[in-house]
C-alpha cells in the first residue's frame, strides 16, 4: 500500500504487470498522448496469446488484423522497454501459464494483467486480479492502482477427490453452487485439506476460475508445495531459503474471520459438466440436466429456457451420451503438463472417435517441449488428435481455432458463453479427463470407465 | 430507457471476442451485442430490444441481475458508449465491468429489486428518467425521487472531471518512497 488518503481508494502497488496484444495497444497510446514512459519495464513481461495461430509458427498468418495487433504489440515493447517474448521467441505461451513457469508469479505479490484470468496467479498465495485497458494504462505509468479492499469469502474443500474427479471438477461445483455472480465483491481464498492436497498446477486450474463466480482474485495460502515448486525456476529469488522464510509469515491466521464462508466436501465430488451458456449451469456428468420449473425463481428460469435453447438440449435429458463435434484441450485453465498427462492417459492406446475434431493446444512452449520429452505428442498424434503450437485458441476463437455455428464442443477451457468458442458454438466445460473420455465416445463421457 | 432483462450478460455478448482485433477505443457501437442484434447476413433481428426504432435513441440501458460478467475487455463500456448508452441500470454489476465502466463516464447504477422490477417495465415501454449524479437520485416521470450510490471518488472524478492517472502520477513521491524501502524480488528484464 502506497497511501491511503481519506475519501479516496488507497493506492495500491503492482509488483507485476503482465501484457498481452488484445488489451494493451489503447494503454500504449495513451500514455504516447500524455507523453509518459513505463515507469518499471522491469516489472512488466508481454507475449503474444489470444490472437496467436496455432498452426507451425512457420506458415504465413492468414488475419491481417492478427498480424497488424501483434505488430502493435512487437512496436510498443521496443519503444517502451517492456520485455517481450514475441511468437517466435520459443519462450511464449499463455500469460498466466508463462508467469507461473518462469518463476515470476511469487507468494505476498500484487500481480495484473488486461485479462480476467489473472486470478490463476493466485493459487501462489499473490493477489492477483483482471484490469481494464485504462488501468493497464495507470499501471504502465505509475506501477500502482487505485484500489478499494474487497470482501473476504472462505471456500474450505475437505475431504479427499475420488479418483476420476479433478481440480477442475471442485471448481465447477463451486461455480454451479455459489453462481455465477456468487462471489462478486469478494476476493476468495481456498482452504481446507482438499486444496492443501492439490499441486500447484492444480491449484491454478481452481484459481484460475474464481472470476467465472464473479470474484477477482482467489487465492491459496502459499506452503510447501508453492516453495517447492518455485525452487530452481528462472525467477526464483536468489536468496531462496531468505525468500521463503519471509513467504511463511503470510498464511491467513488460524481462526480468521472472513465475510462470507462455504464448505464442499471433496469426496463426495463427481466429475462435473456444464449444460448451459454461462458456468455456473452445471451439474455432474452423471446428472440429467435440470427443468426449467424445478429452478427457484422466475429469473433463473428463464435464463435456464433461454440457455437449453441456444445450446439445443431437451430440459431432463442426461449428459452422459450428448454426441459433440469438437474436443479442446487447452487454455489458461487446462494447458498445463499435468492437465496434457491426465487427458494422454485416457487416450493412451485409444482412437478418438472418427467424426471428431479434437485439438490439444499446450499452454507454453515450455510445456510443448515437456510434453514431447515425455512422449505425450505420440500419444495425442496416433490417438487422432492435433497437436498444436500454444495460445489460448479456441477458449477465446479470436485466431481462427473456432466452432462452426451449431457445433457442440467438450472443452476444458473457461467460459461457455454464447458465442465463445465461434459464433453459434455450443460449448461444455469439463476436466481433462472427462474431455479425453468424451473425445474417444464422441460424446458426453465418464473418465471413470477408463482409469486403470 | 431501453431494456435488456436478461440476467448475468457478459461481456462476450456485449462486444464479440472477433471484434477486439482493433487498436483504438473509437467506433465499437456498431458491434454492441453484435450476436443479438444481427442475423448471420448482417441485418437487424426486429425483435432486438435495441433494434426497435423507440430504442434509437436509448441514454440508459435497465439491464438483468449481473450485468457484465465475464472478460475484462474495457471494449465493452467503449462499445455502450458508442452506440450512445450513457448510464446502466442494474441490481448489481460485475467488478472489472463496473471498474471500466467508471473510467470511462459510463454510470453503473445499482437499485433494489423492487425499483428495478419497475424501471424495467418503464424501459420496456421507452419511459424516461432523469439521472441526478450530483445528488445521486433518479428523477421518475410521476414526480417521485429514488436514491443510488456511486462510489465517492469515482463520483468526484466524473463531476470534478479528475483524471484518476493524473492522480496517480501526482502521488509520485509516495510512489518513490515505497520503491526505495521495498526492494523487487524479480525482474523482468
Amino acid at each position: 500500500m502506497v497511501q491511503a488518503e481519506p475519501e479516496c481508494p488507497e493506492v495500491l502497488y503492482i509488483d507485476l504487470q503482465l501484457v498481452h496484444e488484445v488489451t494493451s495497444p489503447q494503454a500504449f497510446s495513451g500514455l504516447r498522448s500524455r507523453g509518459l514512459r513505463v515507469r518499471r519495464p522491469d516489472r512488466t513481461l508481454a507475449t503474444v496469446d489470444h490472437i496467436i495461430p496455432t498452426h507451425d509458427r512457420s506458415l504465413p498468418i492468414q488475419d491481417p488484423l492478427a498480424v497488424s495487433l501483434m505488430a502493435e504489440l512487437r512496436k510498443n515493447c521496443e519503444e517502451f522497454g517492456v520485455p517481450f517474448h514475441d511468437m517466435t521467441s520459443g519462450r511464449e505461451g499463455i500469460v498466466h501459464v508463462i508467469g507461473p513457469e518462469l518463476g515470476l508469479t511469487q507468494p505476498g505479490m500484487t500481480i495484473v494483467c488486461g485479462d480476467s484470468h489473472t486470478s490463476t496467479h493466485g493459487a501462489f498465495g499473490a493477489l492477483a486480479f483482471g484490469i481494464g485497458s485504462s488501468e493497464v494504462e495507470h499501471v504502465l505509468a505509475t506501477q500502482c492502482l487505485l484500489q478499494s479492499r474487497p470482501k473476504t469469502f472462505e471456500v474450505r474443500v475437505d475431504g479427499q477427490l475420488r479418483p476420476g474427479v479433478s481440480a477442475k471438477d471442485i471448481i465447477l461445483a463451486l461455480i454451479a453452487r455459489i453462481g455465477i455472480g456468487g462471489a462478486t465483491g469478494h476476493t476468495l481464498e481456498y482452504t481446507g485439506s482438499a486444496i492443501r492436497s492439490l499441486s500447484m498446477e492444480e491449484r491454478m486450474t481452481v484459481c484460475n476460475m474464481s472470476i467465472e463466480a464473479g470474484a477477482r482474485a482467489g487465492l491459496v495460502s502459499p506452503d510447501d508445495t508453492t516453495f517447492q515448486y518455485l525452487a530452481g525456476r528462472r525467477f526464483a529469488p536468489r536468496e531462496f531459503d531468505k525468500a521463503v522464510a519471509e513467504w511463511r509469515r503470510l498464511p491467513t491466521d488460524e481462526g480468521a474471520r472472513f465475510h462470507r464462508a462455504i464448505t464442499l466436501d471433496a469426496s463426495s465430488l463427481e466429475p462435473m459438466v456444464t449444460y448451459g451458456t454461462n458456468p455456473g449451469m452445471g451439474a455432474a456428468v452423471t446428472a440429467r440436466i435440470p427443468t426449467p420449473s424445478e429452478m427457484a425463481s422466475a429469473n433463473e428460469r428463464e435464463a435456464l429456457e433461454k440457455a437449453l435453447i441456444y445450446m439445443g438440449l431437451k430440459p431432463g435429458q442426461p449428459l452422459l451420451g450428448q454426441p459433440i463435434d469438437v474436443v479442446f484441450i487447452g487454455s489458461c485453465t487446462n494447458s498445463r503438463l499435468s492437465d496434457l498427462r491426465a487427458a494422454a492417459s485416457v487416450l493412451r492406446g485409444r482412437k478418438v472417435h472418427p467424426r471428431l475434431r479434437v485439438l490439444v493446444v499446450p499452454g507454453s512452449q515450455r510445456v510443448k517441449r515437456d510434453a514431447e520429452s515425455e512422449g505425450l505428442d505420440r500419444i495425442f498424434l496416433e490417438a487422432g488428435c492435433e497437436w498444436r503450437e500454444p495460445g489460448c485458441s479456441m477458449c477465446i476463437a479470436m485466431n481462427g481455432d473456432q466452432l462452426s455455428p451449431g457445433q457442440y464442443a467438450v472443452s476444458t477451457s473457461n467460459r461457455n458463453f454464447e458465442g465463445r468458442q465461434g459464433q453459434g458454438g455450443r460449448t461444455f466445460l469439463a476436466s481433462p479427463l472427462t474431455a479425453a473420455a468424451s473425445a474417444i465416445e464422441g460424446a458426453i463421457a465418464d473418465a471413470r470407465r477408463y482409469l486403470t | 430507457m431501453v431494456a435488456l432483462p436478461n440476467r448475468d450478460v457478459d461481456t462476450d455478448q456485449i462486444i464479440p471476442a472477433r471484434f477486439l482485433k482493433g487498436t483504438v477505443k473509437t467506433g465499437l457501437g456498431k458491434v454492441l451485442f453484435a450476436d443479438w442484434r444481427y442475423l448471420p447476413d448482417g441485418s437487424p433481428k426486429e425483435d432486438f430490444q435495441l433494434n426497435r426504432p423507440e430504442a434509437a435513441r436509448a441514454r440508459v440501458l435497465v439491464a438483468g441481475d449481473n450485468f457484465g460478467c465475464g472478460s475484462s475487455r474495457e471494449h465493452a463500456p467503449w462499445a455502450l458508449l458508442d452506440y450512445g448508452i450513457r448510464a446502466i441500470i442494474s441490481t448489481s454489476f460485475a467488478d472489472i465491468f463496473q471498474n471500466n465502466a467508471l473510467k470511462n463516464g459510463l454510470l453503473p447504477i445499482v437499485v433494489d429489486p423492487t425499483v428495478h422490477r419497475e424501471l424495467l417495465e418503464m424501459a420496456s415501454k421507452h419511459g424516461e428518467i432523469e439521472i441526478d449524479l450530483p445528488n445521486q437520485i433518479l428523477q421518475l416521470p410521476d414526480g417521485r425521487t429514488i436514491g443510488f450510490t456511486i462510489e465517492g471518488f469515482a463520483r468526484r472524478c466524473l463531476l470534478d472531471g479528475v483524471d484518476q492517472l493524473g492522480y496517480l502520477i501526482g502521488s509520485a513521491d509516495a510512489i518513490s518512497a515505497y520503491e526505495a524501502t521495498h526492494e523487487p524480488r524479480v525482474s523482468t528484464l
